[in-house]
């Protein structure tokens, strides 16, 4: 403050040279307290703060949200339960949270926390992280079903799904991985919470934002009647981290309650092309190429690898831009140079423009070699963390290809243990569950007709 | 049938092994995260007065239609002063409470008549907070005397998102994370004016 005072007051004295040249202008004494016959001098006063129950309030909530949902998903199987519950989720965590604390942000505060000893974490956002987890682990995705704000206002919207061509499915849904690789790296590092600042519908939660952001929650909300969950299925990284868990999960939605009647009316149903057709007897050739390519592809990871880590090693350059401090360094040298703009102060001709940083910076009075070696580290650091974001990229291609290599054996319909949110939306056309619920007496007589 | 049965079992004990490991590794990772780099206080965002330069990001970058940021009077620096810097412009005004004669552009400063001394008229200046909009006019004024006026983030508005918005656009990094049971930041200065008043009783 009293360096601003200090620039300020020179400039009132018509002494712009003074800035320039940082002659210090002996500071103003202050006015002193005057000695009042009556008044009181008042305290300062601050509003209270939200209360400190709150944060319990919400991981209770995150607690029986993710117990309600695996329950309606799995034992009961009730869609409608499952749509009334993302509601409420929508309603809770959404709006009248306004979005903050989530799981997904919750990423960058555990990767901080992870790599920079100094930040501490509390630890409800550590529960946030782990407890949809662990849940997935044990029943698949329930938290994506219902408890998810993002991803129940984009279940709501979902009401003319059309199928995105599978390899465009299988390309777009490696986005969600990079997005992930990212994520972690610019919180690792300490350059931003991009997730965060990207969240398309933190805005609609809290009915304003800016206009960009307002815009892309738009965009998301249209392009979701069409494509089911676009968020979900291509960019959370916190659904990437989810459907990995999900497929080892020991229990999971299941389409047919009984039997699977292969009547392929799930598949037409699932609005996020998660379900998996049976799949067909394969020829001894077909086998032999298959298994030629799952080599080839093996082979070629290590080279996916290191290209990756190379082409991530060149952004260091580009990366570093997005850190304060490599940002504030560039700018105080673009200074110095004498390459930045020039602009007419009116009484002294020409001066270098300045930003309000580096106008701060110089008034701070730190050494500008201290700025340029702090500025140097942050960017090997980052050059180091772009490189390892290079290799993650490398990696998930590679197992993408291999994955998509490997040859699975489905006699059913099954959800795609990764790709299906446990929405429950099939559950009604399936002729088995209709049986089930009593609503059509023979199943086996409609199977054996053509 | 029976080989079916055993490449299910095979694949059943992999993913039985991922899901044992899966939760031991974050139950430890929770363990390691809870007890040794957290706490068990909510963070909030506040701004610390000292490097703040009243550079009006405030405003205009909260997420919140209308700023979380507003400005707070710290009355033990104040001068009480007839002609205060951060209640009139610089120049071109008169010496009333006229609109034309503001430097807040909210009528958010209230200026109040205390009492005359030998001459010296006082004045209370207090912030009407309904109508400050954070844009630290005043404070920049101010700045210029006493700078007994400072900009606070008022935890009753702010939504304390994950990525405060105003942080990332604050030019001096004035904006870091405060445990939540100490939620203000005075200013060097005023801190030790506190410390003195407390000293003599």
């Amino acid at each position: 403050m009293i360096g601003l005072r200090r620039t300020l007051l020179s400039a009132i004295l018509m002494l712009p040279a003074a800035v320039m040249l940082q002659v210090a202008v002996p500071a103003v004494a202050q006015i002193p307290l005057p000695d009042f016959t009556e008044y009181e001098i008042p305290d300062t006063v601050h509003p209270a703060a939200s209360p400190d129950w709150y944060e319990y309030l919400d991981l209770g909530a995150l607690v029986v949200g993710l117990s309600a949902a695996s329950y309606l998903a799995l034992v009961s199987r009730s869609r409608r339960g499952l749509f009334v519950l993302a509601i409420a989720s929508l309603a809770w965590l959404g709006f009248w949270r306004q979005g903050c604390v989530c799981p997904i942000g919750a990423i960058q505060n555990v990767a901080l926390a992870a790599f920079d000893p100094t930040y501490a974490v509390p630890w409800v956002v550590v529960a946030f992280f782990v407890l949809p987890l662990v849940f997935t682990l044990f029943f698949g995705r329930t938290f994506c079903a219902a408890v998810c704000p993002l991803g129940a206002v984009q279940e709501l919207v979902a009401v003319r799904p059309i199928r995105v061509p599978t390899w465009l499915d299988h390309a777009l849904g490696l986005l969600a991985y990079v997005y992930l690789g990212a994520g972690v790296l610019f919180a690792a590092t300490g350059t931003a919470f991009v997730i965060c600042r990207y969240d398309p519908f933190v805005a609609f939660f809290r009915f304003g934002g800016s206009r960009n952001m307002l815009l892309l929650g738009a965009g998301f909300l249209v392009v979701g009647i069409f494509i089911g969950r676009p968020y979900c299925r291509y960019l959370c990284p916190y659904g990437a981290l989810l459907g990995l868990l999900s497929k080892v999960s020991a229990w999971h939605v299941e389409i047919p309650p009984t039997e699977c009647i292969q009547c392929k009316l799930c598949e037409d149903a699932c609005p996020y092309g998660a379900i998996r057709e049976p799949t067909v007897t394969q020829s001894a050739d077909t086998r032999t190429s298959g298994r030629r390519r799952l080599g080839l592809l093996l082979l070629l990871m290590p080279v996916l690898l290191g290209v990756g880590t190379w082409f991530g090693f060149q952004l260091m350059v580009p990366l570093s831009r997005l850190h304060p401090t490599v940002c504030l360094a560039e700018r105080i040298r673009w200074e110095d140079a004498g390459r930045a703009r020039l602009k007419s102060t009116g009484v002294s001709g020409m001066v270098v423009e300045t930003t309000d940083a580096s106008e701060a910076f110089r008034d701070s009075g730190r050494a500008v070699e201290d700025l340029y070696r702090e500025a140097m580290q942050q960017t090997e650091r980052l050059g180091y963390a772009g490189g390892l974001f290079g290799a993650w990229v490398g990696l998930v291609i590679g197992i993408k290809l291999v994955h998509l290599s490997v040859r699975r054996r489905r006699v059913d319909y099954q959800p795609d243990r990764a790709g299906c949110v446990s929405c429950g939306r099939c559950f009604w056309y399936c002729p088995s569950e209709q049986a089930r619920l009593g609503l059509i007496d023979h199943l086996t007589t409609n199977v054996e007709e053509p | 049938m029976a080989e079916q049965d055993k490449r299910l079992d095979r694949r059943g004990f992999m993913a039985g092994t991922v899901r044992v490991a899966g939760v031991v590794g974050l139950g430890g990772m929770a363990g390691v995260l809870g007890t040794q780099r957290s706490q068990s206080e909510e963070y909030v965002w506040q701004l610390d007065p000292d490097k703040c330069m009243a550079c009006t990001n405030c405003q205009t970058h909260c997420v919140l239609d209308e700023s979380a940021v507003k400005c707070v009077q710290f009355f033990l620096m104040c001068g009480f002063c007839d002609i205060c810097t951060g209640y009139f412009p610089i120049e071109n005004y008169e010496l009333n409470t006229g609109a034309e004669n503001h430097l807040c552009p909210t009528n958010a400063l209230v200026r109040t008549f205390i009492e005359e001394q030998a001459g010296v008229r006082y004045f209370e200046y207090t912030i009407d907070e309904v109508n400050c909009i954070g844009c630290g006019k005043c404070v920049e004024g101010c700045a210029l005397m006493n700078g007994s006026l400072y900009l606070q983030v008022r935890h009753d508005r702010c939504v304390n998102c994950n990525e405060c918005s105003i942080a990332v656009a604050c030019p001096t990094q004035a904006f870091r994370r405060v445990p939540a049971s100490e939620p203000n930041l005075l200013m060097k200065k005023a801190q030790e004016l506190l410390d003195q008043k407390a000293q003599q009783g």
